[in-house]
């Protein structure tokens, strides 16, 4: 189906943001971090990946959200990054869902800057908006 | 025409041309005589034309065909074998791997039919040539007289090719990033290879000799990877494998290492004979398998030795020098990877040696050494590392020089430049910018040398350092792992967090007593300094330094240091604890955590968690130990001299004033009692390390500024404290009143306020301190002194 495209939600907080399908390697439980004395605020640090080393970004610090509960049960959506396996951990993962192109916008440009540089585009569900997230530049790393 | 079949002719010509070169550059240095490889050259050209001719590239078969002739003249004996004979065929190979460079990339052989060279070699080869060149058009019928057979084994310089009359095709078989394993016994003993066999494998370098048994992958040639070539490794026992199924053997390998750590680290917790006698045959078989993989990897040194000669001799003749190149342990293996690694290093190294380090023939027999100068360049395996040296018989690094050259250069201060030690002037040598050369020569000189060698040998985990005696030649020392993937290393913990150390930089553990910290570890404004049997090394808190804290003690309140060395330097990082000593799979970071400059790499542990790979010469780095990191912007910058940070040692100076001598300066600190001081002539002296150490008073040296010393002479029944330094080739103690502390500092020393012995003055640590000048110090007291312990 050329006309629509097969994303991922999942949810921060009580947001609603997505990842296009064929950029999710898959999802997995909580992980033991280990963390990078001296890297930039938004790296987490490092899991282990079945015999691969994925660096753990935090989406809500790049998102401007509030930090996370470390209570709260999570688990992490795994993305191919330019630099390797990139490791998001989130509150939770929605459903995969075919958005018809009709559906997808361009971000509104009330977005915060720092997060519209993170948005791909904006989906109309019947329920619910839901950001879909730029995968290369929402997994870099930078502070 | 498939490109397929040109990629393969390609390959295999590749390989054909660097025997070749090989050999001319033996007959050149009188190795081989040129009855040795007339026949061989012969067929070699002829094959070249001969295929050339199949698949279409004339001036390819042109080039070849003059070569052939000329061959062919010398053969018959119309024309002997002289030194432009040896010239103009090695400039057929490099014109033979232009055409072959503009094939690969267009399936064409370009437009350069090489008349000049072809008209050389004409020449060169009438007037016989003339009526030579005509049989050989068709020499598929006049098989090659087969030239006497050549003596066997021992140094076989000339491999023969194939004894098979040349065809106008060629043997399909290396596609270039190819290594070929003999399947005969491994570590290189000469175990006799089936020669016949292993001729129609691999024909170019199917000498049974351990350090040509593997055929040299082509540089040049850039033509994909075909896939493996079922008939070409038949009943030789050696097979072609392509190195991207090595690449992916060995990561899965090192995925199995990981999950062996893991089964390990599991099986301990349970109590189940079974699951341990299994585990442990697991544990057994990974490592067996881990050093087969490695072993397939690995390549004799020679492979990159091979192109040597011809480097220096090329470089030999271009600015007139007489050097006879030795080749050492060339049958040292390294894995592949590593091999490329070093292969431009290398290259450069000798060059440098040539270029740089051999002097004149009129130079060498003035200082009474043969003319003809000598470059050593040898191989060897040293624990986990391979160790390869160049050496040369020449004049040694003129200190002066480069002292003078980084100073024009803006590399470093005028003062600063005097007060560096030969070892710490040596270094300046591996600074980007930096170029020794009176005029830049053509050859090296140009300013891109040692630093990119030092940059390129340290990407791979290695390093490189020069020594160089006066007078009598230099050693450059090039220290590569065996292999990069699987490294041992030391497991040690710091802001509760494991770390690993690679075992290459790792130099000692020192257990720093409670009791005995006072003495050893020196920390005086946040800069620290161990004590270690008399020498002085820069300490970093690694928890500091990774702002995960400091570093804790033992229970007994020990403190535990790790010394470890890197780009020539050694120093210390204090760490929680020191765990085991582990193999670990060095995986790569990001690059973003990279860029940090503190880890090279992470590795999965047994119970699965991550560990950081500690990049030692990059938190040193970080931390100022070592000034190449900032020197290096600079010098890119062409901004600033250099204003590195650097320790300096400070003193309380006899007025209660502070003085500060560059800790570089520095060799050792020593207590010495005072009855050991003994009295030559008008100056004192103590044996020291089985010799003299003359002393120097500081405070006497130095012409006070008051009229009268505010404090007191120290106390006769006090230790003396000595700073021992070397100056003029020798040790020398100067006694100083006390020592304070040690600071490092970007200090500007204001020489409007110097006087004899102090350089000028500067602010260390917020106060107002004189910077020694203990060259010219030591200069003034010790000229008189010198003489007396002379008499």
């Amino acid at each position: 189906m050329p006309d629509s495209l097969r994303i991922c939600t999942f949810l921060l907080g009580d947001r609603t943001f997505a990842l296009p399908v064929a950029e999710v390697r898959e999802v997995v439980k909580d992980l033991e971090t280990t963390p990078v004395p001296l890297a930039p605020g938004s790296v987490l640090g490092l899991v282990h990946l079945r015999g691969q080393i994925a660096t753990v970004v935090d989406l809500r610090r790049r998102l401007d959200l509030p930090p996370r509960d470390p209570q709260e049960p999570h688990v992490n959506v795994v993305v191919q990054g330019a630099d390797g396996l990139v490791c998001l951990p989130v509150d939770d993962v929605g459903d995969v869902i075919d958005v018809p192109s009709s559906a997808v916008e361009r971000p509104p440009d009330t977005l915060r800057p720092a997060v519209r540089e993170l948005v791909r585009s904006i989906c109309k569900l019947h329920d619910e908006l839901v950001l879909l997230l730029d995968t290369a530049r929402a997994v870099d790393p930078s502070p | 025409m498939a490109d397929e079949v040109i990629s393969e002719f390609l390959a295999e010509a590749s390989e054909i041309l660097d025997v070749l070169e090989r050999d001319l550059v033996a007959v050149d240095t009188g190795e081989l005589d040129p009855p040795d490889v007339v026949a061989g050259t012969f067929r070699a050209f002829h094959t070249l034309k001969g295929t050339s001719g199949f698949l279409g590239f004339e001036h390819l078969g042109g080039v070849a065909h003059a070569g052939e002739d000329l061959l062919c003249a010398i053969r018959e004996g119309s024309v002997q074998w002289t030194r432009p004979v040896t010239d103009v065929l090695l400039q057929v190979l490099d014109a033979l791997r232009a055409i072959m460079a503009e094939a690969a990339r267009t399936e064409k052989d370009g437009d350069n039919g090489y008349p000049a060279l072809v008209a050389a070699l004409r020449s060169l080869a009438s007037p016989a040539a003339a009526a030579a060149a005509e049989p050989a058009g068709k020499p598929a019928s006049a098989a090659p007289p087969a030239p006497p057979p050549e003596a066997p084994p021992a140094p076989p310089p000339a491999p023969p090719l194939a004894e098979e009359p040349p065809r106008p095709s060629f043997r399909p078989t290396a596609p270039p990033p190819t290594l070929v394993r003999p399947s005969t016994p491994r570590p290189p003993p000469p175990a006799p290879a089936p020669p016949a066999a292993a001729e129609r494998a691999a024909p170019p370098s199917a000498s049974p000799a351990p350090s040509e048994h593997v055929a040299a992958a082509p540089e040049k040639s850039r033509s994909p990877p075909p896939e493996a070539h079922g008939e070409s490794g038949e009943g030789a026992g050696t097979l072609r494998v392509p190195v991207p199924v090595l690449d992916r053997l060995m990561s899965l390998v090192g995925e199995l290492v990981l999950a062996r750590n893991q089964l390990i680290c599991q099986e301990a917790t349970r109590e189940d004979a079974r699951l341990g006698a299994t585990t442990q045959r697991i544990h057994q078989l990974t490592t067996g398998l881990q050093e087969a993989v490695m072993k397939a990897r690995m390549q004799p040194i020679d492979n990159v030795f091979s192109r040597l000669p011809r480097v220096a001799r090329d470089t030999a003749q271009a600015c007139g020098k007489q050097v006879r190149l030795a080749l050492q342990g060339n049958e040292t293996e390294l894995d592949k990877t590593l091999l490329e690694a070093i292969k431009d290093p290398l290259t450069h190294l000798v060059r440098n040696s040539v270029d740089h380090g051999i002097e004149r023939a009129e130079a060498r027999l003035a200082a009474g050494k043969p003319a003809e100068g000598t470059v050593t360049v040898r191989a060897f395996q040293d624990g986990g590392q391979v160790i390869v040296e160049i050496e040369d018989d020449g004049g040694g690094v003129n200190v002066a020089k480069v002292r003078a050259k980084a100073v024009s250069l803006g590399l470093v201060g005028q003062e600063e430049a005097e007060r560096l030690s030969e070892r710490e002037t040596i270094e300046l040598v591996f600074r980007p910018g930096f170029s020794t050369a009176d005029a830049v020569s053509q050859i090296s000189g140009r300013g891109v040398g040692m630093d990119v060698v030092r940059t390129n040998v340290e990407r791979i985990g290695g390093s490189v350092e020069m020594v160089s005696t006066a007078g009598r030649g230099s050693v450059c020392r090039i220290r590569v792992p065996l292999t990069l993937l699987i490294v041992p290393a030391l497991i040690v913990a710091s802001g509760g967090e494991r770390y690993a150390v690679p075992q290459a930089n790792l130099v000692e553990l020192v257990r720093v007593a409670a009791e005995r910290e006072s003495q050893m570890v020196v920390d005086v404004h946040g800069s620290l300094v161990l004590r270690l049997r008399g020498t002085l090394l820069p300490l970093l808190d690694l928890g500091k330094v990774l702002g995960t804290g400091s570093a804790a003690r033992a229970a007994d309140g020990a403190l535990s240091v790790v010394v470890l060395g890197a780009e020539g330097r050694q120093f210390g990082f204090l760490v929680d604890e020191v765990a085991d000593t582990e193999e670990i799979v060095v995986k790569a970071l990001g690059r973003r955590l990279q860029a940090l400059g503190a880890f090279s790499g992470a590795t999965v542990r047994g119970d699965g968690r991550v560990a950081l790979v500690l990049d030692v010469a990059g938190i040193a780095r970080r931390s100022g130990l070592l000034a190449e990191a900032d020197a290096r912007a600079a010098a890119s910058a062409q901004a600033t001299r250099a204003a590195a940070k650097k320790p300096y040692l400070i003193l309380r100076g006899r007025d209660d004033g502070r003085l500060a001598i560059p800790l570089s300066a520095v060799a050792r600190i020593e207590e010495i009692a005072p009855e050991r001081v003994e009295r030559v002539g008008g100056a004192e002296a103590v044996q020291y390390r089985g010799s003299v150490l003359p002393l120097v008073r500081v405070a006497q040296a130095l012409t006070e500024r008051r009229k009268r010393p505010r404090a007191p002479e120290a106390r006769p029944e006090e230790k003396l404290q000595v700073v021992v330094q070397e100056w003029a080739g020798r040790e020398v103690g100067l006694v100083v009143e006390s020592i304070l502390d040690v600071a490092e500092e970007d200090v500007t020393v204001d020489p409007t306020r110097a006087r004899p012995g102090v350089a000028g003055c500067a602010v260390i640590q917020g106060r107002i301190t004189e910077v020694l000048d203990t060259a010219a110090l030591l200069q003034a007291q010790m000229g008189p002194t010198q003489e007396l312990l002379r008499a």
